[in-house]
């Protein structure tokens, strides 16, 4: 069993999807989609629907941008989407088949092709644990504790060059002595090494200052360049999501309102909510018109 | 040429860390802001952008202590003042201050009218409750805001709405400064947009003289301020108009912080991003030399040693570097012909 895992993670390894920014994903095969997903929440009397029938269609190897703001359901949606929550109706498909997590063994095997980064990094390691055995744990979990020492050590510095960081200064540390990118960093260094099918990212530097949010975005592409991967993004800032996605979902209320390639979502968006979202946001070659605030 | 509404002169403060060491947060910096103008200060976290703000208010407490230089309101220095006097006779009055969370530093269990009469009660002004009233309400009117908010309390309210109720409050006394500390972080983009126009329209109607706006949001402040000065290490690197600073930066540091701007304008997608790689100095032992020397990608052996000094370089613009503006041209330009 150990073995397949390791065989079926190396054959991942070896796709590749270049640097293409314009690639069409349609055709590639799903990784993960879903047919009239809901979530409904209720409190006593007050019934608040957060995800309301959203269907989507993720492909192997894109980057998705799920834009909303506060409120909007993308976090409900993201929990649902790892699992951590189960949707009201509707059904999600895992490389077009109904997912099943219904048992711990399941739920388990399905969370080995799919991790996820979150927003606040500080709170996102085991202050307990070194950076060491973070990592170390990352290799074991992927099957391959029978490596010997040396070759683990190469994984880890490998994965810790792959996002600017040096592994010999991390030794004997714990994730808090770092700052808050080089923890995301070192959060995306985890996920080089698990190499799961999909990589659902929260709001991964919104609480990073614009600098280091650079270098983080750029590293999730590369890591999808590199390694196939379907990476999941969710955040409010239209900007990052133009500059690092292949397509686009916008949401509003719970609901879908506009979906498409990033190219058009942006430059010619259709949906009325979509134009208010990118006339919201201030702009550097277009000027910023603050008389339509409503 | 318009007055002078702050002007601050080599200001140094630091903190006293628990093992007595001195961390010089805000070194040598200098500044002025004329009236009706706005400044904003852009740099990494850790840049000593928000000491800087604590430390323009005169008001100390441990770990920050003053050290030397001027601060100098409308004409008056208020730099070594009494805490006391300071906060009775300048917090609010002469220069506002809005922290970054300030939103959540409504105390719950108060309407914020009461707020509103604290303020005017700490600067011990002869009003009664009924004027104090009065005048809220026709401040809240003059912004567009709601006036039965003055009956609510701060959970009834969105975090947009906490947020400009704040900045009415704070500005109550039409304070000479406004200095903004990443006011609209936590505000998604729609609230962001509301705070911002109510800010631009005090400023218009001369409600708050100047303001000082921080944020590490470039393409915000490009829209908001006048001028943008870029920190690092405790230290001004540059300074220019907003335009300047984001089409024609000089300083290596500002180039790679406005390499980093995303937008969803046309062409966004297919400029390369150039991080600026490394981490800032530990300002317990600020490096000897240039301060940016250790990130450079053109520092030299000889601005590692060589501290670079801020120079005027054109009206209204300073930088800090061992190099010349001709030469860092020169650098640029080549650059982009090999791109």
């Amino acid at each position: 069993m150990k073995n397949e895992t390791h065989n079926q993670t190396d054959t991942r390894e070896s796709v590749t999807f270049g640097t293409d920014r314009n690639k069409d994903f349609s055709k590639e095969p799903l990784c993960l989609s879903g047919k009239d997903v809901t979530r409904i929440f209720q409190n006593g009397k007050t019934v608040t629907t957060a995800v309301d029938h959203v269907s989507f269609e993720f492909h192997k190897g894109e980057l998705v941008s799920i834009v909303g703001e506060s409120g909007s359901g993308k976090t409900t949606l993201s929990k649902m989407l790892l699992g951590l929550l189960e949707p009201t109706s509707g059904q999600i498909f895992y490389r077009g088949e109904p997912r099943d997590i219904s048992t711990g063994a399941k739920k388990r095997r399905y969370w080995e092709g799919i991790q996820a980064i979150f927003q606040d990094p500080f709170s996102s390691f085991n202050v307990f644990h070194k950076i060491d055995d973070v990592l170390l744990d990352c290799i074991n979990m992927r099957g391959m504790r029978n490596l010997s020492k040396d070759e683990k050590f190469a994984m880890m510095s490998d994965a810790c060059s792959f996002v600017n960081l040096k592994f010999a200064e991390l030794t004997n540390k714990y994730p808090f002595e770092l700052s808050g990118g080089q923890m995301q960093r070192l959060m995306i260094a985890r996920i080089f090494l698990l190499k799961p099918e999909i990589l659902l990212a929260d709001e991964p530097t919104s609480m990073i200052d614009a600098c280091s949010r650079a270098t983080i975005l750029d590293m999730l592409l590369n890591l999808r360049n590199e390694t196939g991967m379907t990476v999941i993004f969710i955040t409010h800032d239209i900007g990052l999501a133009y500059y690092i996605s292949d397509s686009i979902y916008i949401m509003e209320h719970g609901k879908f309102v506009e979906k498409g390639r990033a190219e058009e979502v942006i430059l010619q968006p259709k949906a009325s909510y979509t134009k208010r979202l990118i006339s919201d946001v201030p702009k550097i070659h277009e000027p910023w018109d603050l008389s339509t605030v409503g | 040429m318009a007055k002078k509404m702050l002007e601050v002169r080599q200001l140094t403060t630091k903190y006293i860390t628990r093992q007595r060491e001195d961390v010089y947060s805000v070194d040598h910096v200098s500044l002025d802001i004329e009236e009706g103008k706005s400044l904003g200060i852009a740099g990494e976290s850790g840049c000593g952008k928000s000491t800087l703000a604590l430390s323009l208010m005169g008001y100390y407490f441990p770990p920050l202590h003053y050290t030397s230089g001027d601060i100098i309101i409308d004409g008056k220095n208020i730099s070594g003042l009494d805490p006391d006097v300071v906060r009775k006779t300048v917090l609010g009055s002469e220069i506002a201050y809005i922290p970054q969370a300030a939103m959540n530093a409504l105390n719950p269990t108060r309407k914020i009218g009461r707020f509103i009469e604290d303020v005017i009660r700490a600067h011990e002004l002869p009003m009664d409750k009924k004027q104090i009233r009065e005048m809220a309400e026709q401040r809240f009117a003059l912004l567009g805001l709601p006036v039965d908010v003055l009956d609510k309390y701060s959970v009834e309210l969105s975090g947009g709405m906490r947020q400009r109720v704040v900045i009415a409050v704070s500005t109550i006394l039409n304070p000479k400064v406004l200095i903004a500390d990443e006011p609209s972080s936590a505000l998604d983009v729609s609230s962001q947009k509301m705070v911002i126009k109510m800010m631009k329209d005090m400023m218009a109607q001369g409600l708050v003289k100047s303001m000082i706006f921080i944020t590490h949001e470039l393409p915000l402040l490009y829209n908001v301020t006048d001028d943008i000065m870029v920190m690092y290490a405790g230290q001004i690197v540059e300074r220019g108009s907003a335009k300047e600073m984001v089409f024609d930066p000089i300083h290596p540091y500002s180039r790679g912080l406005m390499n980093s701007i995303l937008v969803p304008e046309e062409g966004t997608r297919d400029v390369k991003l150039t991080a600026i790689p490394g981490t800032p100095p530990n300002l317990k032992h600020p490096p000897s030399g240039c301060r940016f020397a250790e990130r450079c990608r053109y520092a030299t052996a000889a601005c590692r040693f060589n501290p670079a000094a801020i120079i005027d370089f054109d009206i209204g613009r300073q930088y800090r570097c061992n190099m010349s503006v001709e030469k860092l041209r020169e650098v640029y330009e080549s650059e982009e012909r090999n791109s």
